[in-house]
């Protein structure tokens, strides 16, 4: 009953290319931006925040640049993890050769060296197509950490290879390093997610978003209406590099503090941010937040169930974890195969018409 | 234009200089002769119809136009000028538009978005304007909107803008995809056998949108089309192929007389 778009009439195309064209939508994110600026660091603990809120936060930034390269343009790609791990070391080495440079500016250089690498790789996007260029990809992704484990310059020459973050502070308040607030690194990495969603969608909505669908949905005819293939798929490289580069930084430096990068950043990263971006939803902004939401709640979800609930051994409910992650993958595929954001969008369309659906 | 070299149809429509015009060309791929010295013109102004039998060489010589093949021999004049050899992106921002013979459209965006993408030739705002969707991202997202309104009202599709065009029934594809042409406003436009595939009163709605659009726009059109009945009736001139080389060329009552076109495609008349 309340979610309607009767009488809500728009008066001017501006009006009616707004992000959430219905007042209740608009008044949703709003009310979730208030709590999520306000309301939570209030509340938030450490096991809130480590177990929860920052790897949902980063890895939404990680899925939102995958889905503007694989979702939006079509483009597959293996190798977000090794572009995790260029974001990481970018920002270790700024951190540790620029003492003085501003944190926020340390992680969006560090997004901005990503970028470069990121077009570098999709060069062969123009000639490679599909499976192929996933594979590429992968090349990317196990050369990167190769590079990163075989060149000491990388790691500042320490004896054990890890690169560990130094503390920096953001207005007085530490954002890195062991004497972080809970509710700053939250906030941090919040203000991260919000700028860059805001960033992504309207990139998405406009020109350059339907230059890259049209790349995705149909090459030839998008070459035939005037998109320059290359320049539109290495955009999507560069701006989805941006995104995983971003996320990188923010994972080493605020979240994990200290990484070996085959560990921290090894395929299986890669294909933790693929599977949030499939069950979340291709091409949508929103299923990047539920894929990601999905990927990091659920097996904290299931350890607390079977751990908590029927006192299971640590070790064979971690076992048991990877079995139902899994199954539930498949399950959802199979009956959602566009994700949570089609279910969204469903929900939405029954929501438009309940309680009279005829 | 020239005026020396245009005239006027009889229904008042006016017919300039050649805005296109194919030099001998020859397009082969490997052993294959594809397209044999062919030269043909597209004046300012008219429809000019390709026909012929499967495998003449139609779509090919389309592919030339907008640039997707590029034959081994032979010019391509454009408005006057030599081209050069250029990409279909390239050649899209001169002002060329087409449609596919089996549809092209981008299926996972609404009507409104496909036929937007017809104005990205039109939209020059950087990647930063567009992130901060301030500035010209924003204004030119509701100045081309206006432009593809029109073609929206024009083309009758309204109730279907917010519609994903992979729902759509056959016929409309057609006319969504003939709306991307149109709203990139071009100086000539390709059509691909615009009414293949469709029932009577649909091919008469497209013939009606293509005589409307060359009428009230001046657009130049080139198309293929099989059906000879909406050929003869919308064609100012006919090209004929077969083979690869060009066996007519005249307006329809010309060609229909040609004792070479009735022999590969027309056929006669059997009581």
């Amino acid at each position: 009953m309340l979610y309607r778009e009767a009488g809500d009439f728009k008066t001017t195309y501006a009006k009616d290319q707004q992000t959430f064209p219905i007042a209740f939508d608009r008044r949703g994110y709003f009310l979730t931006l208030i709590i999520a600026f306000l309301v939570v660091p209030f509340l938030v603990n450490d096991y809130w925040l480590n177990a929860i809120l920052l790897p949902f936060l980063i890895y939404s930034i990680a899925a939102m640049g995958l889905n503007i390269l694989t979702g939006y343009c079509g483009q597959v790609s293996l190798g977000s993890g090794g572009f995790m791990a260029v974001g990481a070391y970018a920002s270790y080495k700024l951190m540790t050769s620029f003492p003085d440079l501003n944190m926020i500016i340390v992680v969006l250089l560090s997004g901005g060296i990503t970028a470069l690498v990121g077009g570098l790789f999709g060069l062969p996007s123009l000639r490679i197509k599909g499976f192929y260029l996933a594979v590429v990809t992968l090349a990317a992704q196990f050369f990167l950490v190769w590079l990163f484990n075989k060149v000491p310059w990388f790691y500042n020459y320490s004896a054990s290879g890890q690169i560990s973050a130094p503390e920096r502070e953001i207005l007085g308040y530490a954002v890195t390093g062991a004497n972080v607030l809970p509710w700053v690194s939250y906030l941090f990495c919040l203000s991260f997610v919000f700028v860059l969603a805001w960033g992504a969608r309207n990139l998405t909505r406009g020109a350059n978003g339907r230059k890259w669908m049209a790349i995705r949905d149909m090459d030839i005819a998008a070459e035939i209406i005037g998109v320059d293939p290359l320049k539109t798929k290495l955009t999507a490289f560069a701006v989805s590099s941006f995104y995983i580069g971003v996320a990188g930084a923010l994972l080493f430096s605020v979240y994990l503090g200290a990484v070996e990068v085959g560990e921290a950043f090894g395929i299986s990263k890669s294909f933790l941010i693929l599977f949030m971006v499939i069950i979340g939803g291709l091409g949508s902004i929103f299923g990047s937040f539920a894929g990601a939401a999905f990927m990091v709640l659920m097996p904290v979800l299931l350890k607390n169930i079977m751990v908590g609930q029927f006192g299971w051994a640590i070790d064979l409910a971690a076992h048991f974890e990877f079995v139902i992650v899994g199954g539930l993958i498949v399950f959802f595929l199979i009956v959602e195969p566009h994700g949570f954001a089609q279910l969204w969008s469903i929900a939405k369309e029954k929501l438009r018409l309940w309680p009279f659906p005829h | 234009m020239n005026a020396v070299n245009s005239h006027i149809t009889p229904d008042g429509r006016t017919i300039g200089a050649p805005i296109m015009e194919m030099k001998n060309i020859t397009l082969r791929f490997g052993g294959v002769v594809a397209i044999k010295d062919i030269s043909f013109d597209i004046k300012e102004g008219e429809i000019r119809a390709i026909i012929g039998p499967n495998g003449a060489g139609k779509s090919s010589m389309l592919n030339v136009i907008n640039g997707f093949y590029h034959p081994q021999e032979g010019e391509v004049h454009f408005r006057g000028k030599k081209r050069k050899s250029l990409k279909p992106h390239q050649i899209a921002k001169q002002g060329i538009a087409r449609t596919f013979q089996n549809i092209a459209l981008f299926k996972g965006m609404s009507t409104l978005d496909n036929i937007m993408t017809g104005r990205l030739t039109h939209m020059k705002a950087g990647l930063l304007s567009q992130t901060l969707w301030w500035g010209n991202a924003q204004r030119e997202e509701v100045e081309n909107r206006e432009v593809v309104e029109k073609v929206i009202d024009f083309l009758e599709i309204q109730t279907i803008r917010k519609t994903p065009v992979g729902r759509l029934p056959y016929g409309l594809q057609k006319r969504v995809e003939l709306g991307r042409a149109l709203a990139a406003e071009p100086k000539l436009l390709l059509l691909d056998e615009p009414m293949a595939g469709m029932n009577v009163e649909e091919k008469e709605d497209m013939s009606r949108f293509i005589l409307d659009v060359n009428d009230e726009f001046g657009t130049t059109i080139a198309l293929i089309e099989h059906d000879m009945g909406v050929v003869m009736d919308i064609a100012d001139r006919v090209v004929v192929m077969d083979y690869g080389k060009k066996i007519g060329d005249g307006t329809p009552q010309e060609v229909r007389s040609n004792q070479n076109v009735i022999d590969a495609y027309l056929g006669v008349a059997h009581d």
